[in-house]
C-alpha cells in the first residue's frame, strides 16, 4: 500500500515530467518505425518482384533480430556517440525485419489469378502495384509495423542508457535511487500503457485497410 | 478479323507448346479451342493479348501485327476473362466492371452510365454496383467478369475455361446467357475449353488442338459428323458421336426389311385376306420385279368392292417414296410434314427395298432419348 502511496505521490508531483519523457519516447519509437518503414516497404516489394533476394534479405533480418538490444545500441554508440538518435537507428534496425517480411509475405498472398486479372485487363506494372497489389498487401504491411512499433516501445526504453531520455529514463533513476519501486513503476506503467494503446490503434487501422470491407 | 500465320511458341526449356499454326478468326465468329491439357490452347489464346510472346511467326488483328503495338494498349483493347475470374476485391462492382475505363481515364459520368448500362444486360439489379465480390455468388461474379470484359467494347474477347469453375447448373444459365449476348453484341470471341458439351453448344467453329497443332477446326455438327481421325473421335466420346449417329444415319439403316406387300393383278379379295392376315391397312403393289407400283388401302378397297376387281384398278400410283441412301433426318422430315403413317423405300430401280413407318421412328426416338445407344445399333444392323 506503501508503494501505491508513493507512486501516486510521485505522479503527481512529477505528472509535467512524465508526460514529456512519454512524449519523447513516443516520438522515438515513432521516428524509428517510420524510417524502418521507409526502407522496408520497399525492400519487401522488391525482394516479392525478385524472389532470389529474398532468402538473403530475410536472413540478414533475421541475425540483425538476434543481436540483445542492449549490444546493438552499445556498439552504435560507439559509431554515433550519445543521445536520441542512437536510440532512434537502433530501432529502426530492429523494425526491419517485421516490415520487411510483413510487406514480403502480403505482395506473396495477393491472388495470383487477380494480378493475372489485371495485368491482361492492360494495367502497367506501376499501376498494377498501385491499384491492385498494395492496396491488397496494405493490411499485412500495416501488422508488420504495428509489431514493430510494439517492440519498438520496449527497445526505446533501453535508451536511456544512451542519454537518449524517455520514460526509461524514470525507470534508470528508479533503480538507482533506494526504494525506487514507486519510481520505476512511474516509468514502467506508461511504457506499457503505451505499448498496448499503440497495438489497439494500429490493429483498428488494419483492420479499416482490410480489402473488400466497405470503408 | 485475327489471324495466325504460322505462329510457334517454344520455351526455353526446349519444349514447343504451339507449333506453326495457321488459322483465320472472322468478326462475330465464336472460336473454341479445345484439347487435353497441354495441348497448347490456352498458349495459344495468351499469345493474342501477348501475355506470352510469340516465338515465331506472327498474329494479325484487324491486319495489324500484334507485335507491333504497345502490349498495354492491346490489352486494354481486347476483353479477357479468366476460369478463376479474377474480380479485384478491394474494389466494388462497379469499380470492377469499369476498371478498363478507368485505365483509360474514362470521366466518372460515362463510366458510370457504362457500368449501370452492362449490369442490365445480365439481368441484375443496380444495387449491386456498390457491392463487393465477395458478396456475391459464384455465378454473378463471373457475370461480372463477363462484363468487365465487355466495359470498353472490345470487338474480340478471349476467355480461358470461364465457365469451367462453376457448378453445371449455373454454367448452363451462363452459357446460354453468354450465347445470346455474343449474338446480341456481334463479338468475336476466342473461347479455351476442355469441355466437348461446352465447345459444341456454343462455338460456330470448334478448334481441336493435341501437342500444339491443329487436329480439326470445323464447325461443331461437322466434327461430330466427320470426325478427322481416331484422336478425334475419342475426344468426342462415344455417346457424342451416337448422338451424332441420326444425323448421318440413312434411311436404310432403320428401314423395316420385309414391307406387306401384294402383286399387281392381285384380286381385291385376297388383297383384304393379305391385311387380315398381316393386321395391316395398307398394302404396297409391286410388279413381279419388286418394282413398285403403288398402294392400295381399306379405304380404297371398301369404297370400290363392287366396282372393281383387282387391286391395279384401284391402288393410288402417286405414292411418296425415299431412296434407301437418302439421310434419315430429311426424310423424318418428310414423313412429319406430310402426315404420311409410313414411307415406302425404294433402290434407284424403283426396286422396293423396305419401309420406314412411324413407329419405326418411334423407336429411334426412344433410343436417342433414353438408349444408350445400343439398341439403336441393333435396329441398325438388323436394318442391314
Amino acid at each position: 500500500m506503501e508503494t501505491i502511496q508513493q507512486f501516486t505521490d510521485y505522479v503527481s508531483a512529477n505528472g509535467g515530467y512524465i508526460w514529456t519523457e512519454f512524449y519523447r519516447h513516443f516520438l522515438m519509437s515513432v521516428y524509428g518505425v517510420l524510417f524502418a518503414a521507409v526502407i522496408s516497404v520497399p525492400l519487401g516489394i522488391l525482394i516479392a518482384k525478385y524472389s532470389k533476394l529474398s532468402g538473403w534479405v530475410l536472413a540478414a533480418g533475421s541475425i540483425i533480430q538476434t543481436i540483445p538490444a542492449l549490444g546493438a545500441m552499445a556498439v552504435i554508440m560507439l559509431v554515433m556517440g550519445l543521445g536520441t538518435n542512437t536510440a532512434i537507428v537502433t530501432l529502426m534496425l530492429y523494425s526491419i525485419l517485421p516490415i520487411t517480411q510483413n510487406t514480403y509475405v502480403g505482395m506473396k498472398n495477393v491472388d495470383q489469378t487477380v494480378i493475372e486479372a489485371g495485368h491482361a485487363s492492360g494495367m502497367t506494372r506501376f499501376q498494377l502495384l498501385r491499384m491492385v497489389e498494395l492496396p491488397l498487401a496494405v493490411s499485412v504491411i500495416m501488422a508488420g509495423i504495428r509489431t514493430a512499433l510494439v517492440i519498438g516501445i520496449g527497445i526505446v526504453a533501453i535508451g536511456a542508457f544512451i542519454g537518449a531520455g524517455g520514460l526509461g529514463a524514470i525507470i534508470v533513476t528508479g533503480t538507482n535511487a533506494t526504494d525506487g519501486t514507486a519510481i520505476i513503476l512511474a516509468g514502467a506503467i506508461p511504457t506499457a500503457i503505451m505499448a498496448i494503446i499503440a497495438d489497439v490503434v494500429m490493429g483498428w487501422i488494419e483492420r479499416r485497410l482490410q480489402p473488400g470491407q466497405s470503408a | 478479323m485475327l489471324e495466325f500465320k504460322n505462329v510457334t511458341k517454344k520455351y526455353s526449356d526446349g519444349t514447343t507448346a504451339v507449333k506453326d499454326l495457321n488459322l483465320k478468326v472472322d468478326t462475330g465468329e465464336f472460336v473454341c479451342f479445345i484439347g487435353p491439357s497441354g495441348c497448347g490452347k490456352t498458349t495459344t489464346m495468351k499469345m493474342v493479348n501477348r501475355l506470352i510472346d510469340i516465338t515465331e511467326g506472327s498474329i494479325l488483328v484487324d491486319d495489324k501485327d500484334i507485335k507491333e503495338q504497345d502490349a498495354v494498349e492491346l490489352r486494354r483493347s481486347m476483353g479477357y476473362v479468366i476460369q478463376q475470374i479474377g474480380l479485384m476485391p478491394h474494389m466494388t462492382i462497379k469499380e470492377n466492371i469499369v476498371l478498363v475505363g478507368t485505365l483509360l481515364q474514362w470521366p466518372k459520368e460515362r463510366k458510370d452510365e457504362r457500368a449501370r448500362e452492362l449490369l442490365k444486360l445480365v439481368n441484375m439489379p443496380e444495387d449491386y454496383l456498390d457491392k463487393y465480390p465477395h458478396e456475391l455468388s459464384g455465378g454473378q461474379q463471373q457475370r461480372i467478369g463477363v462484363l468487365r470484359a465487355l466495359a470498353v467494347n472490345p470487338p474480340l474477347i478471349l476467355m480461358d475455361e470461364p465457365f469451367g469453375a462453376l457448378d453445371p447448373i449455373t454454367r448452363d444459365s451462363l452459357q446460354e446467357e453468354f450465347k445470346k449476348l455474343q449474338k446480341e453484341l456481334n463479338k468475336t470471341i476466342i473461347f479455351v475449353t476442355h469441355d466437348m458439351d461446352e465447345a459444341l453448344k456454343l462455338a460456330d467453329r470448334v478448334v481441336i488442338m493435341r501437342d500444339g497443332e491443329i487436329v480439326q477446326a470445323d464447325t461443331p455438327e461437322n466434327i461430330v459428323r466427320h470426325p478427322a481421325n481416331e484422336f478425334v473421335e475419342e475426344f468426342l466420346g462415344k455417346d457424342r458421336l451416337i448422338q451424332g449417329r441420326p444425323d448421318v444415319t440413312t434411311v436404310e439403316q432403320i428401314m423395316e426389311g420385309f414391307p406387306v406387300t401384294v402383286t399387281t393383278k392381285t384380286t381385291l379379295k385376297s388383297a383384304i385376306s393379305t391385311m387380315r392376315d398381316k393386321h395391316v391397312d395398307s398394302l404396297l403393289v409391286v410388279d413381279s420385279d419388286n418394282v413398285l407400283k403403288g398402294y392400295i388401302d381399306i379405304e380404297a378397297i371398301n369404297l370400290n368392292y363392287k366396282k372393281a376387281n383387282n387391286v391395279d384398278d384401284v391402288m393410288e400410283t402417286e405414292v411418296f417414296s425415299v431412296l434407301g441412301d437418302s439421310l434419315l433426318r430429311d426424310t423424318v422430315h418428310k414423313i412429319l410434314r406430310r402426315g404420311a403413317k409410313y414411307v415406302p423405300v425404294v433402290d434407284e430401280g424403283n426396286h422396293l427395298a423396305g419401309i420406314v413407318t412411324r413407329a419405326t421412328l418411334a423407336n429411334l426416338v426412344y433410343d436417342t432419348i433414353w438408349g444408350d445407344g445400343m439398341e439403336l445399333e441393333d435396329t441398325a444392323a438388323a436394318g442391314e
